[in-house]
């Protein structure tokens, strides 16, 4: 039955992330932001509840329960409105697994899910590529098969966490094909570039990751056209709820800051100029939203999401950016200082149409 | 549980709606635009479908439960909402032309007595709300009523009436107290043919022609005592004008769905070019790689799928009694705008297309235009939303 109320289980969910937000980030993402860094523990207490393991069947050491795009998004959303780098670096390993869930073979669940269970490893996806006219629809990085292994060259960038990732799962071409490769860190050929300088996800450290002559063994491909055309669709819609989450978080900053700030002798959001501004952010998060829940429930029913996925993200990417960008100008010269908020939730704001690929759902 | 995947029976639903929409009111789409103000004779068929109100309450226990029990059916709202998009996709203008469903009708089956219902029931009625001096600020109307006798003389001049021409009766409000400012306003149904009771001229308008909007005088007009709707009592506060405008609420989403449907129309004529010229949309590429066509086609379409989704929050919300004072006019300041903004759109990309009375888009973009601005501008929409959600008065965010 169509319905626009979360459940009680979301709900939960939700509030849950608010307070862990609170307790955590929230008073620290201006410090994390300037010193490009999240506090170990801060992740871990998201870890903690669990959600990245919890498609993973049991018999992989997960909880085996059904994975809900529409869950993911909501965590998406309220990790994102503390800080966009942090919901990326919290739900990073889901990136790997989600695709190997849907696609992967029991050899490959076997050989990498355990370890991706029992939280003892990073897990990342390398899927965008430092080139004029970036199509994640068709990457130039290249693989080649040769008497039963695959060569990989090419060069990729914003990849987080590829410091520390144990397994890299890897956007490339192969015999005309989009396909996914998973790559082990330490494989020669692999070749972790120095800590990227972004103009925002600061707190989240991405690299680039050159492939040269890199050999996987044949049994490393997880998958072809389609189940690329899905992981496709799955980071669109986690891409179209970070910027739900970033716009909300800018909306709610500038709604709190018109209602305080007083000039000609009363707040400014007394001001039709300001408040229309408001309105207008408001509902633009909620389209947002429920684009992306849109999208997901395709996906959640056992649909194809390729249309809504994509109508979902491009919308993000222009909404975000107008929203953050009204956050920035109601708080007027304020906005430009670091000291708020709403300059950074700018900057982050930037990724969701520049970039692809960097969570998933 | 969240869940926007559209349910079996609204896709049934719409199905139908839309081909009656592409075989009736297409067709003769063009006829009523070119013709304004002359009857569309072939929407008699349509005569009395329930697309503005639902039907009233009933008092006696005995009457038959399934139909005006006054509780909303399963997803009475929603399915509206839907209806409304798909017949605006065939045509806006006519869709308010649809004998019998006037916005005075949905007053009048929303609040009428039996007795009242007995008289007024049958009849086309209209709404007459707007005034020379009062738009958007319609507690501010002039109109006046006052009790004579056994009856009402109303005293004053209605514009903008949707259906002045070819409706029975018209629900006019008018103040019956003056000094008691909003808490005075009533609202009368005015039959055709009562003396004092003129259609003084019908407008000539920048779209929606199919529908005959007008104006009346209601010079020392003479009505029945009970022709007043409500409770004749003046209360104290503005507790009975706010029960009128929230009326609103579930009025602002269906001119949502209106816009919507409109804007459909544009972006699936022009979805049909792009098409017929050979590209393919898959939905893939970054969309900057693709051509200039393209990405904007599938901006439009993001902003269409935004538009109906808010709408069919507010719908939702309707139905399930929650309150969606806010929901209701996001979706109407978001969906009014964008119809105006994607049917331009749409008669830029198309170019020669876009600007010829042989083809429809042309009429789109003149019809989508009184999406922003009638039942409440974008402006007013935007002012709602930004008082809720700012939680400000009317005297503080004026």
């Amino acid at each position: 039955m169509i319905s626009f109320m979360p459940s009680e289980e979301q709900s939960v969910m939700k509030e849950t992330l608010a307070k862990l937000v609170q307790n955590t980030i929230k008073d620290n993402a201006h410090d994390m932001d300037e010193k490009r860094i999240i506090p170990q523990e801060f992740i871990a207490k998201f870890r903690e509840l669990g959600t990245v393991q919890s498609p993973i069947p049991e018999e992989y050491g997960g909880f085996g329960l059904a994975a809900s795009p529409i869950m993911n998004t909501i965590i998406l959303e309220e990790l994102a409105a503390g800080d966009m780098g942090y919901a990326i670096a919290c739900t990073l390993p889901s990136i790997f697994i989600n695709p190997i869930l849907e696609c992967g073979t029991d050899k490959q669940k076997e050989k990498y899910l355990p370890a991706l269970a029992s939280g003892e490893c990073e897990a990342t996806l390398a899927i965008n590529e430092m080139h004029f006219k970036f199509d994640a629809a068709s990457p130039k990085t290249t693989a080649e098969k040769k008497g039963g292994k695959y060569i990989l060259n090419g060069e990729k960038c914003y990849v987080p966490l590829a410091d520390v990732a144990k397994y890299f799962l890897v956007a490339a071409r192969c015999e005309n094909e989009n396909c996914l490769f998973i790559v082990e860190g330490g494989t020669p050929g692999l070749v972790i570039g120095e800590r990227e300088k972004n103009l925002g996800l600061n707190t989240l450290s991405t690299y680039k990751v050159t492939f040269s002559s890199c050999e996987i063994p044949e049994e490393n491909k997880l998958c072809g056209a389609e189940g690329y055309d899905r992981l496709l669709q799955k980071t669109r819609i986690a891409m179209s709820a970070l910027g739900t989450g970033v716009s909300r978080a800018s909306f709610e900053y500038a709604r709190n800051y018109a209602k305080e700030r007083v000039q000609f002798g009363e707040p400014i959001a007394h001001r039709q100029a300001i408040a229309f501004m408001i309105a207008e952010m408001a509902y633009e998060v909620d389209a947002m939203r429920l684009m992306t829940w849109k999208a997901a429930s395709a996906l959640e029913a056992g649909r194809d999401a390729k249309r809504e996925s994509y109508l979902a993200k491009l919308y993000a990417g222009e909404m975000t950016m107008k929203i953050t960008d009204y956050g920035v100008q109601i708080l007027g010269g304020h906005g430009y200082i670091r000291e708020h908020p709403v300059e950074r939730y700018y900057r982050n704001g930037r990724c969701i149409a520049c970039l692809e690929g960097l969570a998933i759902v | 549980m969240i869940n926007l995947e559209t349910p079996d029976y609204l896709k049934n639903l719409t199905s139908g709606i839309h081909n009656l929409a592409k075989t009736v009111l297409r067709p003769i789409s063009r006829k009523y635009d070119e013709e304004e103000h002359s009857y569309p004779k072939e929407l008699d068929m349509f005569r009395g479908m329930q697309i503005l109100g639902r039907p009233k309450k009933k008092k006696k226990d005995d009457e038959t439960k399934q139909e005006g029990d006054g509780k909303p059916k399963k997803g009475i709202n929603l399915s509206t909402v839907a209806v409304i998009e798909e017949m605006c996709w065939g045509d806006a203008g006519l869709l308010l032309s649809i004998p019998n469903a006037g916005l005075g009708n949905a007053a009048i089956a929303a609040v009428a007595t039996d007795e009242q219902m007995e008289r007024f029931g049958k009849m086309w009625a209209a709404m007459a709300i707007t005034e020379p001096g009062a738009g958007s600020d319609s507690g501010a109307i002039t109109t006046t009523a006052v009790l004579d006798g056994d009856e009402w003389v109303l005293n004053g001049e209605k514009i903008f009436v949707t259906c002045a021409d070819r409706c029975d009766c018209v629900v006019v409000w008018a103040t019956v107290d003056k000094k008691a400012g909003k808490a005075g306003i009533k609202s009368f149904v005015v039959e055709k043919g009562r003396p004092g009771f003129r259609l003084e001229h019908l407008e000539h308008k920048l779209g929606i022609r199919a529908s005959d909007t007008g104006t009346f005088v209601l010079d020392n007009c003479r009505i029945p005592k009970d022709n007043i709707l409500g409770s004749p009592e003046v209360k104290t506060g503005t507790e009975g004008f706010k029960g009128v405008m929230k009326t609103f609420d579930n009025t602002r989403p269906l001119v949502a769905a209106m816009a919507t449907g409109i804007a459909r129309a544009a972006v699936d004529y022009l979805r049909e070019k792009i098409e017929e010229s050979g590209i393919k949309l898959d939905y893939s590429k970054n969309p900057n790689n693709v051509s200039s066509i393209e990405k904007e086609f599938y901006l439009m379409e993001a902003h269409l799928e935004a538009m109906r989704l808010l709408t069919w929050r507010a719908a939702w919300m309707a139905d399930n009694e929650q309150f969606n004072n806010t929901e209701a006019s996001m979706s109407k300041a978001k969906a009014g705008r964008w119809a105006t903004l994607i049917t331009q759109k749409t008669c830029e990309l198309l170019g020669p297309l876009g600007f010829t009375r042989d083809e429809l888009p042309e009429k789109w973009m003149r019809d989508s235009k009184i999406m922003d601005i009638f039942e409440g501008t974008g402006q007013i929409q935007h002012l709602i939303v930004a008082r809720n959600i700012l939680e400000l008065s009317s005297k503080e965010l004026k």
